[in-house]
């Protein structure tokens, strides 16, 4: 038996450094090679790592929220033959296997096996807290509980003797401080009080989404701008090329037509299609129009990328702006599918709404907000008719982008939409 | 006349007070620290810091004459007794003062707290005038922190003066007394007539109570009562001390009277060159009537667990307030909790242990519950002892010649420890071990499953815990 010591492993290119999102394994569970046992969080994606080896886990380091720098040890595996890591101290002999090695000093006198105490008196006898007496609990507990308004004699102690610990105290905090219900002098009623509440870590993705938005918000002066497109015509032109799609090619939602419609657009206003880094006053605009598609998970928000959507059809577009979504939905997405991104698209699909005014993917300059398409009663040459109209938001970093430039860019977006024909000249 | 403004004036500059100041500075508040003698108070410049730099010197001086003996003492003699000189003596305890004095200066100011030397007179409850005329400064504060500490009792019939003195000048004497008598058997008399004893004085006691030191048990007060003994100082137990006068040949003739005798005619009295009265100490509460803070009827001022005074943004520690013994550690720990308040944490005082060490010869430490005062709060619980004569390196030192032991009191249902004291030479250094184990909440089973460095007296510790387990290994 020996000791396989595993180090955070380089996860992709300049990272550093890894938050634990989930360790997937326990101290003592056995693990197979390849088995997944840590999920970790760069700046860049989320990473799943697999174990290196088949063994039996014996230490693991971190726990949700801690940060764990590339090259640590962060799991300790025992595992069949030497293992990698100089064992630190003797590997606990087998306690089937009786001990070879003879005594090193043979005592003059043989001693009498004395006979085993039973074990119950080696241990605390009572495990709760005697009635009457205060709770047990270090200064450092007290002071937390005192912070918190917590009366320790409520707390239930996990310890022996009923000793409150800080995870008891976790606990208490997390499961609400449970009070007797109140005697209703009305009769009583089905509904009861609710005053439990529950604390959620902010770690993790969460923690970066919430980074990014503050740093977007705080630093940029978003300005918002709303239009609203007619897309009767772009309507028809996407059912005809949906029932007539080759073999194998995705159906088209609006999503493609608005990025081919970006293509066009954002090369007519280069301003528009730019990251601009604040730090140095350095404003790059990139002939590339790498579009990222604000995607919504099960683990949080994120924003793959389509690279290069200039350089393709409508289909080529619809298939990555596919790909990169489904992979990222799954935890697949790689850092390049999650980066690089020139200008950003966000739809909440079928919770479209009217309007809203999206915060901008620091550091692009530019973000737009797609809304659902409804048929609506719209007036043309004085008559009511009935059209299929779209909403488009769209938010601006002001310190570079002027109104007149993001409003143009809007406006040619509509145009092309509401001329599809256009989009594929 | 100045006008200073500060966020926390702190008054006084003993254990309590400086380190309110330190702490209060190292937040970020503007602080003022008036002191009217030196910095660091009794504890540092007429208390604990002398007497124990005394005490190190007295057993020094009576190990000499140990080894000045005929056959010397293990091994080692030396040709001719020791000298003594009084006056160096305290020349030498002064030098240790004054380096701590200077010290603690220096961390007020690192601390970024002012120290203004002065006596402060208030104005109202947040203004005080530090000095007179033209020179006066007047000090305006957000939060007032009182740490005002204590003075001895002074016995109405017999004021101090130049053969009755206090335990401060009994610090500072030039020359070494023939003949000392104590009245007041406590902790500092006892302190104080160990250390002339063995620098040579003849020591007698008068004590009003059936013993001395009577706040400890019989059991660990009775290791000290032999010790006493052997050293020949007298004691006179449950006797009032009646006044003095001057006798004939000169000297000062301390009268007193068994307590429940009617007949004056039936006085008792010794002849001494000096009477050390250390009958308590009380509040030195007086100068506060200006700033309204209510006061009990012993002079204590009255707080609350966070040592708020009834005046609101006026706070007071250490020996003046009515909470927690009269204790430099506990000042000092009320002093930290008061700055951290003030800058806006919630704090409370709310110890499970204070500590408390007698430097007597043997020493005396207690701390949480003894055997009796748990049994009156209706714990069940089991007893374990263990005795310094059974511990090596209390041998190697000598210090199991004073019989002492140690004992632990536990739960019996739930083996949380509730107090363990002991009684013995050198015993005092293993206090912080116990008083840990009870802020932490230990149970018996976790200091007996820690490791305890060998050859050490801490090895006691976890000897007289496996004996509460009814398992100790080194007794039988």
């Amino acid at each position: 038996m020996g000791t396989f010591a595993f180090k955070m492993p380089d996860i992709g290119e300049g990272v550093v450094e890894g938050e634990v999102v989930e360790w997937m394994v326990a101290v003592g569970d056995s693990v197979k090679e390849d088995d997944p046992i840590l999920s970790v969080m760069t700046d860049k994606a989320t990473v799943e790592i697999p174990s290196p080896v088949d063994g039996k886990v014996i230490s693991i380091v971190g726990e949700a929220g801690d940060t764990l720098p590339v090259g640590v040890v962060c799991i300790e595996f025992e595992v069949e033959g030497d293992g990698n890591a100089a064992a630190s101290k003797e590997a606990p002999a087998p306690e089937a296997k009786p001990e070879p090695k003879a005594k090193p000093e043979p005592k003059a006198k043989p001693e009498p096996t004395p006979a085993p105490t039973p074990v119950v008196a080696e241990t605390a006898p009572a495990v709760q807290r005697a009635t009457g007496t205060k709770a047990l609990s270090s200064p450092a507990v007290r002071q937390r509980a005192r912070q918190a308004n917590i009366d320790l004699n409520l707390v239930a102690g996990s310890g022996p003797a009923g000793r409150i610990s800080h995870a008891d105290l976790d606990a208490h905090i997390a499961g609400g401080a449970s009070g007797a219900s109140r005697a209703r002098p009305m009769g009583s009623s089905a509904r009861t009080e609710l005053n439990g509440t529950e604390e959620i870590k902010v770690i993790g993705l969460r923690r970066k989404i919430a980074e990014g938005m503050v740093a977007s918000y705080t630093t940029i002066p978003h300005f918002s701008y709303f239009e609203e497109v007619d897309v009767t015509v772009l309507e028809e032109l996407r059912q005809h090329l949906n029932a007539t799609r080759p073999e194998g090619a995705p159906k088209l939602t609006y999503l493609p037509f608005i990025m081919m419609a970006l293509v066009k657009a954002l090369g007519e206003q280069p301003e528009c299609n730019a990251v601009y880094d604040d730090e140095s006053n350095v404003v790059t605009r990139h002939q590339a129009i790498n579009l990222g598609i604000a995607t919504q998970t099960d683990r949080g928000l994120f924003v793959p990328v389509v690279q290069h959507v200039e350089a393709m059809d409508i289909w080529q577009s619809a298939e990555e702006m596919t790909r990169v979504t489904s992979a990222t939905r799954d935890g697949k997405a790689t850092a390049e599918d999650l980066s690089g991104s020139t200008f950003t698209i966000t739809s909440l699909g079928r919770l479209g709404g009217l309007g809203a005014t999206p915060i901008i993917n620091k550091p692009e300059v530019g973000i737009l907000g797609v809304h659902n398409a409804k048929d609506r009663a719209v007036v043309i040459d004085g008559n009511i008719v009935i059209r299929r109209m779209m909403n488009l938001s769209s938010s601006w970093d002001h310190r570079v982008v002027d109104g007149h430039n993001g409003a143009t860019l809007v406006q040619l977006v509509k145009t092309y939409l509401e001329h599809p024909a256009t989009i594929f000249m | 006349m100045q006008t200073k403004k500060c966020q926390v004036l702190v008054i006084g500059a003993g254990p309590g007070g400086y380190v309110t100041a330190i702490r209060a500075g190292q937040l970020g508040l503007s602080t003022i620290i008036v002191e009217g003698e030196k910095v660091g108070g009794t504890c540092l410049i007429r208390g604990c810091i002398p007497s124990k730099a005394l005490i190190h010197a007295a057993h020094q001086f009576h190990k000499l004459a140990k080894h000045a003996s005929n056959d010397g003492h293990m091994g080692i003699s030396i040709p001719g007794p020791a000298e003594l000189n009084m006056s160096n003596l305290v020349n030498w305890k002064e030098g240790i003062v004054t380096r701590l004095n200077k010290g603690v200066e220096h961390l007020l100011k690192n601390a970024g707290a002012e120290l203004v030397i002065g006596w402060a007179e208030f104005q109202d409850a947040k203004t005080v005038k530090v000095g007179k005329g033209k020179d006066a400064i007047i000090i305006q504060a957000e939060h007032v922190v009182l740490a005002n500490g204590s003075v001895p009792i002074e016995l109405p019939f017999m004021p101090y003066g130049e053969n009755v003195i206090s335990s401060r000048e009994a610090l500072s004497l030039e020359e070494l007394p023939k003949h000392v008598a104590i009245v007041g058997g406590g902790y500092i008399g006892l302190e104080l007539g160990i250390t002339f004893r063995m620098l040579g004085s003849e020591v007698t006691v008068v004590e009003a109570m059936d013993s001395v030191l009577p706040i400890f048990d019989k059991e660990l007060r009775r290791p000290l009562e032999i010790s006493i003994k052997k050293q020949k100082i007298k004691t006179h137990l449950g006797v009032f001390a009646k006044g003095v006068e001057k006798a004939k040949d000169g000297r000062t003739q301390l009268n007193f009277i068994d307590k429940n005798e009617k007949d004056e005619s039936k006085m008792q009295n010794v002849v001494v060159d000096k009477v050390l009265v250390t009958v308590g100490r009380k509040p030195n509460s007086a100068s506060l009537e200006p700033t309204g803070v209510a006061l009990d009827e012993r002079g204590f001022v009255k707080v609350n667990d966070r040592c708020e005074t009834n005046m609101r943004g006026v706070y007071a520690i250490g020996d003046v307030c009515d909470s927690g013994e009269m204790l430099a550690h506990v000042a000092s720990f009320q002093g930290e909790m008061v700055a951290e308040i003030i800058a806006g944490h919630k704090r409370a005082y709310d110890p499970v242990a204070v500590p408390a060490i007698v430097f007597t010869e043997p020493e005396i430490v207690s701390v949480g519950l003894s055997p009796d005062e748990a049994k009156a709060a209706g714990h069940p619980i089991i007893i374990g002892k263990f005795p310094l004569g059974a511990n090596g390196r209390a041998l190697t030192q000598e210090a199991e010649k004073s019989a002492g032991f140690i004992r632990v009191c536990a739960r019996e249902d739930d083996h949380r420890i509730l107090g363990i004291q002991g009684v013995g030479t050198h015993i005092s250094e293993l206090v912080g071990e116990w008083t840990l184990a009870l802020e932490m909440g230990a149970l018996l089973e976790d200091i007996a499953g820690t490791i305890h460095a060998h050859p050490t007296m801490t090895e006691m510790t976890h000897e007289g815990v496996l004996a509460t387990l009814g398992r100790a290994i080194h007794s039988a």
